[in-house]
């Protein structure tokens, strides 16, 4: 992995911003987590704990206009992309006012204003969207950049390996992210991959690669950087490994049968939000009292979300085939 | 033999699991194969415990690579093996459909009758828990429009267990369609394992005035439906169709011709789905015998919406099935 070099100088400020929005993917998932029991919450729901830092890290280099495709593990990448978390929180309710008026649920997040492409709960579904919308930037002249999130499971999909090739042919603006979280579902990626060093899977499609600590915010900010500059610079696609660990079960209804409860142990020692306070307190940028007000803050926000989703309404059952093509009514 | 049958409560679930480890036990060319079915027990549960009695080879998890394992599941049956692919979600097998199609059902007769592909797919299908427009849909109707391969649709526990069985007896690609919904459903189940018939559609109610045509969960708001008309003196036949490809036109027939109207409820979209196809053949074959029009109850032609209000409006529901029949049995009210 590249990200041994030297720890910058903190930087008091920004840290904190990204400690803030750790927390705040954390808080308001924790909440999910709460709801799915009480029923507020349904179908399947995937929750991002312990892997916080690949989103916050990545998502400070996505510019304004820059496109994202997720997963359907992709509450992080809504939130840490500037996602309004009540709209987040009510379209998993399935309300109305959520971003997709309750028809996508946790799996299909989509907002057109953050080019927030979705949430796609087939694996890799999402992959060849991303080279699609940066081969559109490209025909039309456009400087922007498109980041596909996807997980280690899905490198074992015909489409990755398809897509790759393509973005890399054509050199498309695109920065692959891979959570490699070891896990696809209940299968370690040992018994998924013949090569588990996902990293190296770049060079046969002679696409620039790089593996990074994934529960080390800084360092996937520094990495989401390097692919910035060279894909930004036209060299065509860059793959990004970030190596992490999901706390939580892979849904709500997984029995965690396939791992020990020491190995989840130990990766929670590396928890991120963990890592990056002790670091801003080491430096004397945080103490207690200053964590105690960014958890209330952060608080504060996430029953703001919770008001907002409970107080949304449901969308008449009359409306049920909208969408299905689009409204030429107005043409 | 016993004079008597011993009979098992148990759920679909522990039924599908149990004709999977019976067949395994039976025949050492049979092995399991598909994303999480070792070391998870199956997405569903359905092979809990396997790896464990099976081993790995037998029982084997693979990568996300849907369309290579089944076409690898393909191969392994050409080559004298006798697999069962499961495949997670019918949703998921449109990533493997292409050898599915172009290879599991063209073989045969592409060789000239030289190959035979004998492999089982199983793979779960159908709504109801509001997982939304990836995860929801009801597609075993497109791979009945195939010819080449047969089309399975278990309801019942018994079902559930023993088409297994008989799946794996036919020189020919199979697909078993277990309705998601139908999981944790209990029901009796003769102890002693059975294969059971697959060539026939079953009348699971018998009655007089209608019949209402289907198969997997929807059988059951048939049920439910022939319940509710007994009490306003409407007879309700209701019949399980079993198989989809091909479908029995005899048991079809059969009903229609005694109740003079049928129904078609099926969970899949009305436009060219397997409902399209029931009612033309009630229409070729027994036009003469219809009182009324056939009528279909299916989907809303929507992609699954995740909202449980707006999932609940676009699936057949209990209200229309008899708001339907009443309909059809007393048009004037
Ligand atoms: C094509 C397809 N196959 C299977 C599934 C079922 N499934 C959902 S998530 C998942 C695991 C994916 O693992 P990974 O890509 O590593 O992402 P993670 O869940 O670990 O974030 C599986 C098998 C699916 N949604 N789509
Ligand atoms: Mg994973």
């Amino acid at each position: 992995m590249t990200n041994k070099q030297v720890r910058p100088a903190i930087d008091r400020d920004h840290e904190l911003g990204l400690l803030r929005q750790m927390l705040l993917i954390r808080r308001f998932e924790e909440k999910c987590a709460e709801l799915y029991s009480v029923t507020k919450i349904r179908g399947f729901l995937h929750l991002y704990i312990g892997e916080e830092a690949v989103s916050v890290g990545v998502m400070g280099s996505v510019a304004p206009d820059d496109g994202v495709v997720s997963t359907y593990r992709e509450h992080g990448h809504a939130l840490a992309r500037g996602i309004a978390p009540g709209a987040v929180m009510a379209e998993m309710y399935g309300r109305h006012e959520g971003c997709c008026r309750g028809r996508g649920g946790s799996m299909h997040i989509f907002d057109a204003a953050t080019r927030f492409y979705g949430g796609n709960a087939i694996v890799g579904g999402g992959i060849p969207l991303a080279a699609g919308l940066a081969l559109a930037d490209r025909m039309q002249g456009r400087q922007r950049l498109t980041w596909c999130f996807f997980g280690d499971g899905a490198v074992a999909e015909g489409v990755f390996h398809e897509s790759m090739n393509i973005a890399s042919l054509w050199r498309l603006p695109v920065v692959f992210v891979c959570e490699n979280n070891l896990y696809a579902m209940g299968t370690a990626i040992r018994y998924a991959q013949a090569v588990t060093d996902l990293a190296s899977k770049g060079a046969g499609y002679a696409v620039a690669s790089e593996a990074v600590d994934g529960m080390d915010v800084l360092a996937v900010e520094a990495a989401a950087r390097r692919a910035t500059e060279q894909v930004r610079g036209g060299n065509g696609p860059y793959f990004l490994e970030c190596r992490t660990y999901r706390f939580r079960a892979h849904s709500m209804f997984d029995t965690e049968q396939y791992r020990t409860k020491d190995e989840v142990e130990e990766w929670r020692k590396r928890d991120p939000i963990t890592f990056l306070t002790s670091r801003l307190k080491e430096h004397e940028a945080l103490d207690d009292a200053g964590l105690a007000s960014l958890e209330g803050s952060v608080a504060e926000e996430v029953a703001a979300a919770v008001a907002f989703a409970e107080g949304g309404s449901w969308e008449p059952v009359e409306e049920l085939t909208r969408f299905v093509c689009s409204d030429r009514s107005n043409g | 033999m016993s004079g008597e049958t011993k009979t098992i409560r148990t759920t679909y679930r522990e039924a599908v699991r149990m004709g999977l480890c019976e067949a395994l036990r039976r025949d050492g060319r049979v092995f399991l194969m598909g994303e999480d079915v070792g070391r998870y027990g199956g997405c569903y549960a359905a092979s809990k415990g396997m790896l464990e009695e099976f081993g790995p080879e037998r029982v084997r998890d693979t990568p996300l690579s849907e369309l290579a394992f089944t076409g690898v599941g393909i191969g392994a049956a050409m080559g004298g093996m006798r697999p069962i692919v499961e495949i997670m979600t019918v949703n998921f097998s449109l990533l493997a459909i292409d050898q599915i199609v172009n290879n599991a059902a063209t073989i045969l007769h592409m060789s000239g009758g030289l190959f035979n592909v004998p492999l089982v797919i199983r793979m779960a299908t159908g709504a109801g828990r509001q997982l939304a427009a990836q995860h929801a849909h009801s597609l075993e109707g497109w791979y009945a429009h195939i010819p080449g391969i047969r089309v399975l649709v278990p309801a019942t526990c018994e079902d559930a267990r023993g088409m297994l069985r008989t799946a794996l007896e036919d020189p020919d690609p199979v697909l078993i369609f277990e309705n998601q919904t139908l999981y944790p459903m209990e029901g009796e189940l003769r102890a002693d394992a059975e294969a059971v018939d697959i060539d026939h559609a079953r009348v699971m109610r018998a009655g007089e005035d209608v019949s209402i045509i289907t198969y997997g969960a929807s059988l059951y708001k048939a049920l439910a439906t022939a319940e509710t008309l007994a009490a306003d003196g409407i007879g309700a036949e209701v019949l399980d169709l079993r198989t989809l490809r091909p479908l029995d036109d005899t048991a079809i027939m059969a009903s229609v011709a005694k109740t003079h109207r049928a129904v078609i409820v099926d969970e899949g979209w009305r436009s060219g789905g397997i409902s399209a196809e029931i009612s033309a053949r009630i229409t070729e074959q027994a036009f003469y015998e219809l009182d009324a029009p056939v009528a279909r109850v299916c989907s809303a032609e929507v992609p699954m919406p995740y909202a449980r209000h707006l999932e609940e409006a676009a699936l057949p529901r209990l209200e229309t099935i008899v708001a339907t029949v009443k309909g059809m049995v007393h048009p004037h009210g």
